[in-house]
């Protein structure tokens, strides 16, 4: 029983993780049509700036080594954020309507990137320190450890997908995109600044991709190729959640992971990871766009 | 402007196809000593995949992001008859079962297993190396392509199987000789693969064989089937609409560029003397893409010069500048997809050749060819690509 | 491959480029060289050697998803073979260091060290980090009749004429330690949990042998996780179900972070839970973040924090040379001895021969190993002890209990 409860726990934390780092290149990937292949390493901008916060706070504020997480997480959208728009408008607005050029450009950009934090912060892993109060469990009854921070990290996905349904959703600016996205002309037409649309969207997915590496920070490695470790589940989860829709992906991440983490449970990691994978094509083969079809008409 | 394409093509081959062959067959043996014509073979074993991808990506319109796969097949059906040649019962009499491949004895495996047992023909072998690839890739095809999986989705799809045979690959050391991959092959039906003498030789076969596989490609590139191969990339729906089963002449063309890249996978395996998942992975399949695109996507021969292009500034500017290595290739491939998306053949076409005609033309030197089809030429390649997003 | 040459006449080039100055030297080294031996007498084979000089090669990944773990081998060899050189070199020869880039990529070892030792003619190569790279160098090892001094602890099942194994082989490094678990800890129940390829699967399977026929104990479950996998709560939670008395690891790279991360967040710490690590030196402890590890154990051959003078010596050489914040891990230790063990190896044999200096090779005894006393079996491997450190929460470890020599034993009999 008590198993079963931190097994469904096991899942659900893996949901989390999925859907917080498949938000952004839902965004990304969905509006835009751009396959980042970069997005890992995003992921590892928003990483290394929590190390650094991490490294500040302890050399100048020892009292805040116990909460730098807190500023942490909104330096990380930031400047992954800022990562972004500069990437946007050097690279990606030119590549639009080639989508699988995307592809092969910004897997050029990972390797840039991951070059370049080897040479600012070295070939070696680092660790930021994890907080006092995220380390450990809960311990409702004898039986039963909850990890403090998957907690974290199930709340703060929680709120960072509020965060993104309302903006795409509720605000104007989300309509704004949405518009952009079903019809650029009559967007234009209507007085909208589809380029500075375009520059946000792409930003906004990095600076998403920024809020998770620096979350993961608490229970994955940082490094200059960490990456890399991330980028095929995460673009799973988006096509098979079907492109263009926000809760395809919610779906999808918490399919792959309530799949996965049972199956891996009874089969080992290795075989629950091939079984998924399977089920994965074999599902989209039958259905070619993925669980949740974007409405357009392309 | 799809339907000047094929026109172009047809009379685009033979005079390169040449030029490649006097690089491949004359130039590379006589300049090189035989280490470096042995890394130039491996180099080449890549650029089938390369054609492959080509023909897959570029005419028809599926960017596989899982050729390791095929490639992979192609290496490991020739490294397990290479094994079992190697692991004589003489060879490994210190083994607890005598007469299996030494990994398979270190996993408690006392039998060979039955899908092992075919490779101690090499007839079966060579046939597994020219079918396998194909009939998994037509599978796989048939499978996405009539039910309409296209694009992006195709891609990641393919992404996902290389990551699958990765897995298993690894994990089922026992039968494939896990991480470390099937090792210390020696002979070929008793002839030392090692030796000079038969490095040289592996790399005319493979150099013979990379010719014969370009020209297998335009070939069916210069069919009516080409045609309708490259009109299905431009506008799938209209081909449907006429009548074709655009289905299958995805299958097909997937398939054909899998048998080409089992070839490159076998001829990699004897050149090189072992075969392991590392170079199968999603990260040499994406490579394998990368080299397509720098040769230029729309040019078989491009491709090969991508490959060595690619391979041999890795092995040369990596190791003097290991630092600056990444930067460079990372900024190579965004330069080639932004400003020249066709490549080494885009820009050949767009400089070298225009001038070099022109040149001629200033002399009163028409070449026979007309050049009309060259003038559309240069045009499609100034051209950015075909909105892929606009179907 | 820069240099361009006709083929097949460029070995025999390079053959009269060679026998020249070497005859050339044969005539001046008897008359010139004092107190050294004479080149044409110490290298009969075409190597490398001058009247002043030995070429030895280097062959790591300096690029590449390995570079991470091989640069701490790098700059090991690369110490000793100056401190070899500060004390006068090899038979009066000094060595001089080419250094190659396997850059993470199987063939690329294979060819450099095809290059290293048909081109330069290197008298010995040290590199190599995984099994899979070796397994790809050796048969050129073996063709070219090259020696390679290869530092990792890995799996066995391997006894080359042409390589010296530096590091531990999986007996040396398990049985000791489970031994211990057993009878110090009162450990009866295990699981087993690795990264899924050789060496964790070898090791397994060695150590489960040992718990079940040799010590009586039972193995709970065993695991194995894809490389780079990182989430790992359905694992841990495995490992609860079944209530082990020890977890027995072997993640390695990426994996390993993420495995101690979520153990220790799953509530299974240094206190609650015991733990003993192959696959943890101090350089993956700085990945991992030292709270994450605290109290868990780590069964190597070396720890940083030994207590000798050797040791001692050897850290601050290390430091001064790479920088104070180097961390010493057990592989980069074992790379440290390689040319140490070249050198003896060679002067006892009174010659750069291969087949000489690897006939003198087995009954070397070091002395002045950081790690203490080593020796050469016959069978290319090293007599060492094999230590159990706590880690403490910077990383280092406290050694709480060390073995007697242990003897190599590459192919253990009832353990395969």
């Amino acid at each position: 029983m008590a198993i079963a409860a931190m097994q469904g726990f096991a899942g659900l934390s893996f949901f989390s993780v999925l859907l917080l780092m498949a938000l952004g290149l839902a965004i990304i990937f969905g509006q835009m049509r751009v396959i980042n292949m970069a997005h890992g390493e995003f992921m590892v901008i928003g990483a290394y700036t929590t190390y650094m916060l991490s490294v500040q706070a302890s050399a100048m504020a020892p009292w805040a080594s116990e909460y730098y997480i807190l500023l942490a997480i909104p330096a990380a959208f930031l400047t992954a954020f800022i990562a972004g728009m500069v990437i946007e408008v050097v690279m990606i607005r030119h590549l639009y309507h080639r989508p699988l050029d995307t592809l092969l450009a910004t897997w050029g950009l990972a390797l840039i990137m991951q070059q370049g934090f080897r040479t600012f912060f070295g070939a070696r892993e680092v660790s930021p320190s994890t907080p006092s109060w995220l380390e450990g469990s809960w311990r409702p009854t004898d039986m039963i450890d909850i990890p403090l921070n998957g907690m974290a990290i199930m709340l703060l996905t929680l709120l960072v997908t509020l965060g993104v349904v309302w903006l795409m959703y509720r605000s104007r600016w989300g309509l704004r995109v949405r518009a952009t996205m079903a019809s650029r002309d009559m967007s234009m037409a209507v007085g909208i600044n589809t380029r500075w649309v375009d520059r946000l969207t792409f930003a906004l997915g990095c600076g998403l991709a920024g809020i998770a590496g620096a979350a993961f920070t608490m229970i994955s490695s940082t490094g200059p190729t960490s990456g890399t470790l991330y980028i095929v589940d995460t673009f799973l989860v988006v096509v098979f959640g079907g492109a263009g829709s926000i809760t395809g992906t919610v779906v999808s991440a918490f399919l792959i992971a309530q799949g996965q983490s049972i199956l891996e449970f009874f089969l080992g990691s290795s075989m629950a990871k091939v079984t998924t994978l399977l089920v994965i094509i074999g599902i989209l083969m039958l259905r070619p766009e993925g669980l949740f079809k974007s409405k357009v008409r392309r | 402007m799809s339907y000047t394409l094929p026109k172009i093509l047809e009379k685009r081959g033979l005079p390169g196809l040449l030029i490649l062959a006097f690089v491949i067959l004359v130039f590379v043996p006589l300049t090189m000593d035989v280490d470096g014509i042995n890394l130039t073979g491996r180099f080449l074993s890549f650029a089938f995949v390369a054609v492959g991808l080509s023909l897959a990506w570029g005419y028809g319109g599926m960017l596989s992001l899982g050729q390791g796969l095929f490639f992979g097949i192609g290496g490991y059906a020739m490294a397990m008859y290479l094994k079992l040649e190697a692991s004589t019962p003489e060879a490994t009499r210190i083994q607890s079962t005598p007469g299996i491949p030494d990994f398979m004895d270190w996993n408690q495996i006392t039998a060979l297993p039955w899908f092992w047992v075919p490779f101690n023909s090499l007839t079966f072998t060579v046939l597994a190396i020219l079918i396998l690839p194909a009939l998994v890739a037509a599978l796989i095809g048939f499978a996405l392509f009539t039910r309409r999986v296209t694009g992006v989705f195709f891609a990641i799809i393919t992404q996902a199987l290389v990551t699958i045979a990765t897995i298993l690959v690894i994990g089922q050391q026992g039968y494939t000789g896990g991480v470390n991959g099937i090792t210390d092959l020696r002979t070929l039906k008793g002839w030392d693969i090692h030796s000079d003498s038969a490095l040289v030789t592996l790399y005319y076969v493979n150099g013979v064989l990379l010719l014969a596989v370009i020209a297998l490609g335009m070939w069916v590139l210069s069919t009516k089937y080409g045609r309708i191969l490259m009109a299905t990339r431009d506008q799938e729906n209209r081909i449907r609409f006429s009548g074709y089963n655009v289905a299958y002449f995805k299958v097909f063309i997937f398939a054909l560029s899998a048998f080409m890249s089992g070839i490159g996978g076998a001829m990699f395996t004897l050149q090189v003397g072992f075969m392991s998942p590392s170079i199968i992975g999603i990260i040499p399949s994406i490579e394998f893409v990368i080299f397509a695109a720098v040769g230029g996507r729309l040019s078989l021969l491009g491709a090969v010069y991508g490959t060595l292009l690619v391979t041999y500034a890795r092995n040369l500017f990596a190791e003097a500048y290991p630092e600056l290595w990444l930067f460079l290739i990372g900024g190579i491939f965004i330069a080639v997809v932004m400003f020249a998306p066709y490549g080494l053949a885009g820009l050949y076409e767009k400089y070298v050749k225009r001038r070099w005609n022109a040149f001629l033309a200033s002399r009163g030197w028409k070449r026979p060819n007309g050049s009309d089809d060259d003038a559309l030429k240069s045009q499609l390649m100034d051209a950015k690509p075909a909105s892929e997003a606009s179907k | 491959m820069t240099d361009i040459k006709i083929p097949f006449t460029r070995r025999k080039l390079l053959k009269m480029m060679l026998a020249a100055p070497v005859a050339a030297s044969g005539v001046l080294g008897t008359s010139t060289a004092f107190g050294k031996p004479a080149t044409s007498v110490i290298n009969t084979t075409g190597l490398a050697v001058t009247d002043d000089t030995v070429k030895c090669g280097i062959l790591h990944s300096l690029t590449g998803t390995m570079a991470i773990s091989e640069t701490g081998s790098v700059e090991a060899e690369t110490l000793a073979i100056e401190q070899i050189n500060a004390m006068g070199g090899i038979l009066g020869r000094k060595i001089e260091i080419i250094l190659e880039d396997g850059a993470s990529d199987w063939p690329t070892f294979a060819e450099r060290a095809r290059k290293l030792l048909r081109q330069d003619n290197v008298a010995s190569i040290m590199g190599c980090w995984t099994s899979a790279s070796r397994k790809a160098v050796l048969p050129v090892l073996e063709r070219q009749n090259g020696l390679l001094y290869y530092p990792t602890f890995y799996e066995g099942l391997e006894q080359s004429p042409n390589v010296i194994y530096t590091g531990q082989e999986a007996t040396q490094q398990i049985l000791a330690s489970l031994d211990w678990l057993w009878n110090e800890k009162g450990i009866r129940t295990f699981y087993l949990v690795g990264s899924d390829y050789i060496w964790p699967r070898t090791s397994m399977k060695i150590a489960r042998i040992h718990i079940e026929q040799v010590l009586g104990g039972q193995v709970v479950g065993e695991d194995y996780a894809p490389l780079g996998h990182t989430s790992f709560g359905s694992l841990i939670n495995r490992i609860r179900l079944r209530r082990p008395d020890a977890i027995f690891a072997a993640v390695v790279g990426g994996s390993n972070v993420a495995f101690f991360r979520q153990l220790n967040s799953a509530g299974l710490n240094g206190k609650t839970q015991t733990l003993l690590s192959l696959a943890t030196t101090e350089d993956e402890v700085l990945g991992i973040g030292g709270e994450n590890v605290e109290g868990f154990f780590s069964s190597m051959k070396y720890f940083q924090s030994l207590d000798n003078e050797n040791n001692i010596a050897f850290v601050k050489a290390f430091k001064e040379r790479w920088g104070d914040d180097s961390v010493i891990g057990d592989v980069t230790q074992a790379a440290y001895l390689g040319p140490w063990l070249w050198k003896e190896a060679c002067e006892r044999a009174g010659s750069f021969d291969v087949a000489k200096v690897t006939a003198a090779s087995p009954g070397i005894q070091l002395t002045t190993a950081p790690e203490g006393f080593v020796e050469v079996h016959p069978n290319h491997h090293l007599w060492s002890k094999t230590r159990i450190g706590e880690r403490r929460r910077d990383g280092q470890a406290d050694v709480v209990w060390e073995s007697d020599l242990i003897e190599p034993n590459p192919f253990p009999e009832g353990y395969q």
